[in-house]
Formats: structure tokens, sequence, C-alpha cells
């Protein structure tokens, strides 16, 4: 893989975050209300936005694999990396939202509609990745987690508007006319630091789910627990 | 079947399946099911279907109720359904310490049970915060709140129950 990506995105990424950070630490006024506690912000909201991003990814990679003619090996390895980095950055978002909401709703939890709709999404990415470990068969496995993809995803809206559908103790979105401009640009300059890492983590795995992928269809009997080879849809070879 | 057909019937049930669940879950009205809090005037409507079950009470701390008994370290105030006056309010008591950022005006949502005696008693006491994030204001202190709740409010008691006006 080119080095530039190997090492310059998560370098970049790391140092456009640390900037954000440090901006936001720094140099961004407090909030009126909530004092210091209000900069957990710009660790919170970015981790928020990256997972819903990968999330989407996730879908958007399983309905093109079941669509396409030949199985796409490319596009399962996509959706097992965006699952699994939208998970990490969705379980670390849920945590900063608990610490967070201690110092300023008075409580880590409350079943909120956006606390709960968060809670089942990361409960349904998890089934999603225990399910990928279960199925042997690289085509089933990636048929089947597909299906499981889609019907996952309907949270995702349901998590982003159910603090405008319902009541609920979590803020509705905050817009650059409710935030002041210098907490706008900390919030940004974090979001576009992590959103490299994100993508750095994403070409990561995404190359780690695909020499798995290609060790499984070439050599499908050097798997534990497999016997002759396993069938393959149309196309033998990694697509 | 092709492989590929079954594949492509798999994505569009599961679309499907997806799109209606998401459809029913935003237009289905479970919202009425599911609220997290009731509104005072809400909570006062159900008359006494709202007496001693737990629920969760919303609004914001009217302006001037707090009160704050440092003796017995119980809190009162009232939840109203806005910041304007003569709204419906509810008298809250509660023997917690209230978050950081409580005080007159903010948004609450107190869990506990009300009872004949008109006086809601939260076991939970949360403070919602607004989408607005904004710099201090010239000269003040965002720490300087925390000290408003301990100067010129300790009181005793009072009694008064709803107010639905």
């Amino acid at each position: 893989m080119n080095k530039l990506i190997k090492w310059g995105l998560p370098v970049v990424g790391l140092g456009v975050l640390a900037a954000g950070w440090w901006l936001g630490l720094a140099w961004a006024p407090p909030d009126r209300e909530m004092g210091d506690v209000q900069r957990i912000m710009y660790v919170h909201v970015p981790l928020q936005w990256m997972a819903m991003l990968a999330m989407f990814l996730n879908f958007v990679a399983a309905v093109t694999y079941l669509v396409r003619s030949t199985a796409s090996w490319k596009l399962d390895s996509t959706a097992e990396a965006a699952a699994e980095v939208g998970l990490v950055l969705g379980a670390l978002g849920m945590v900063t939202g608990a610490i967070w909401g201690r110092p300023t709703w008075g409580v880590y939890w409350s079943w909120d509609p956006r606390l709960t709709s968060e809670a089942i999404m990361l409960v349904t990415y998890t089934g999603y990745l225990v399910l990928r470990r279960f199925v042997e068969d690289p085509d089933k496995r990636a048929t089947w987690s597909a299906v499981v993809a889609i019907l996952g995803a309907i949270n995702l809206p349901i998590v982003w508007f159910s603090v405008r559908w319902w009541r609920s103790l979590h803020q509705v979105q905050s817009s650059p006319k409710t935030v002041d401009p210098q907490m706008v640009l900390c919030l940004r300059v974090s979001a576009i630091g992590l959103l490299l890492l994100t993508i750095a983590m994403l070409i990561h795995r995404y190359r780690i789910a695909m020499a798995e992928r290609q060790a499984e269809v070439a050599l499908p009997e050097a798997l534990p627990g497999h016997g002759p080879a396993a069938s393959v849809r149309d196309t033998p070879k990694v697509a | 079947m092709t492989p590929v057909a079954r594949n492509r019937l798999f994505a569009l049930g599961a679309l499907l399946v997806a799109g209606a669940g998401l459809g029913f879950v935003a237009f289905g009205n479970i919202g009425e099911n599911l609220v997290y809090y009731w509104s005072p005037s809400e909570m006062l409507a159900q008359g006494e279907k709202a007496y001693s079950a737990t629920i969760r009470l919303g609004g914001v701390v009217q302006p001037g109720s707090i009160q704050w008994n440092a003796e017995h370290t119980t809190l009162h105030f009232r939840v109203a359904n806005d910041a304007n006056e003569g709204t419906a309010s509810v008298l809250v008591r509660s023997t917690e310490t209230p978050p950081q950022m409580f005080r007159d005006k903010i948004g609450v949502v107190v869990e506990g049970t009300y009872d004949a005696s008109g006086v809601f008693s939260s076991n939970r006491l949360m403070v919602n915060h607004s989408n607005e994030y904004r710099a201090p204001k010239e000269g003040e202190d965002p720490n300087k709140w925390r000290e408003t709740l301990s100067e010129g409010t300790t009181t005793a008691s009072t009694g008064t129950g709803a107010e639905a006006r």
C-alpha cells in the first residue's frame, strides 16, 4: 500500500485532532451555563458523527454486495471493516456521553429515546460481528450478514431523529446558529481530524479483512474446522 | 433461482422490511405510548391515574420557586410547562443534591411519585440542557452559579400543591 496513506493519513489525522482538541481546551471559551465541562463536546460529538458515517458505509456496502451480479469480497470486507470501526467509535461516543451526562444531567444514564436507540444500535452491530464469526462459509457469511446489516440500518435514522421525534433528556442537534463561532471551529477541526483517523482505521481494517477473504477462498482447507473446499458462488477467485 | 437473483431478492426483502419498520417508527404514532416524561399539565390532566405509580415529570423550573432547606436537606421547587408566567406547575420535593446546572428556568426531568397531597416526591432529579452553547457574557463567571443555591433561597418549605392555572 501507498506509504503516504499508510503512515501519512493517521499522522495527519492525529495532528489535526490534537489541534482541534487543543483549541477546544485552551482557546475556545467555556459554555456560560456548563462551564468547562462543555469542552468534552469536541470529543463526544465527532465520535458519534464518525460512528454514524461508518455504519452508513456498512449499509451501502451491504446493499451493493447483494445487488451486484458477482460476489465482491471487496464490498464484503468494506462492510466488515465499517461495522467494526463504527462499533468502536460508537461505544467510545456512548462512554464520553455518559461522562458528560453525569455533571450536566445529573445521571450517567437514563432510558430516554436517544440513549436507548443508541444502545440498540451498538447491540445490533455487535450481533452483526458475532454472526460473521459464526458463519465459516465466506459466501453465506457475506450474504447473511448483508441482510442483517440492512435490517440493522433502520436504526440509524431513528438514532439521528430520536431527539426530534420524541421527548428526550438529550437535547436536539445543535447548529452553527446555536453554537458560538469559536466552538464551531473547534468542533469542525476535531471532526476533520477524527474523519481522517477513521478513514485510516477503515483502510487498515479493510486490508486485514481482504487478506482473510483471500486465505479463505484460496485455501479453504487451511482454516480450522473446514472440510473440503468451500463452495464459492460464481467466482472462485477473489473479485 | 440463480444465486444472484436470490441475493437480489434478499436485498429487496431486507430493504422492504427495514423501510416498513422505519416507517412504522416514524409515522406510526408509537410516540404516544413511549413518552419519556409528562409535562405538568399532562400529568395533572391524568387525575388520580397519576397517583402512586413511578412516573417522570418534565418541564422548566419556575423562576423564584427554588427553596432549599439546609437543616433537613430538602429541596422544593415548582416544575412548570414553560418559563412563561401562569402556566401549569407542580410542586416537587427532592432530598437529592441537584446537578450543578440546576437553577431557575432550566429544563428538568424528575422521576418519582405524585399523590393526592399535590406534591411530587422526586427520587431522581435530572437537568436537561438546550442545544445552545455560548461563551460567558462580559463579567460572567460560569462557575459562579454554583453558589446561588446556598445563598438566599434557604427557607422553610412551603406546602402548596398543584397549581393548574
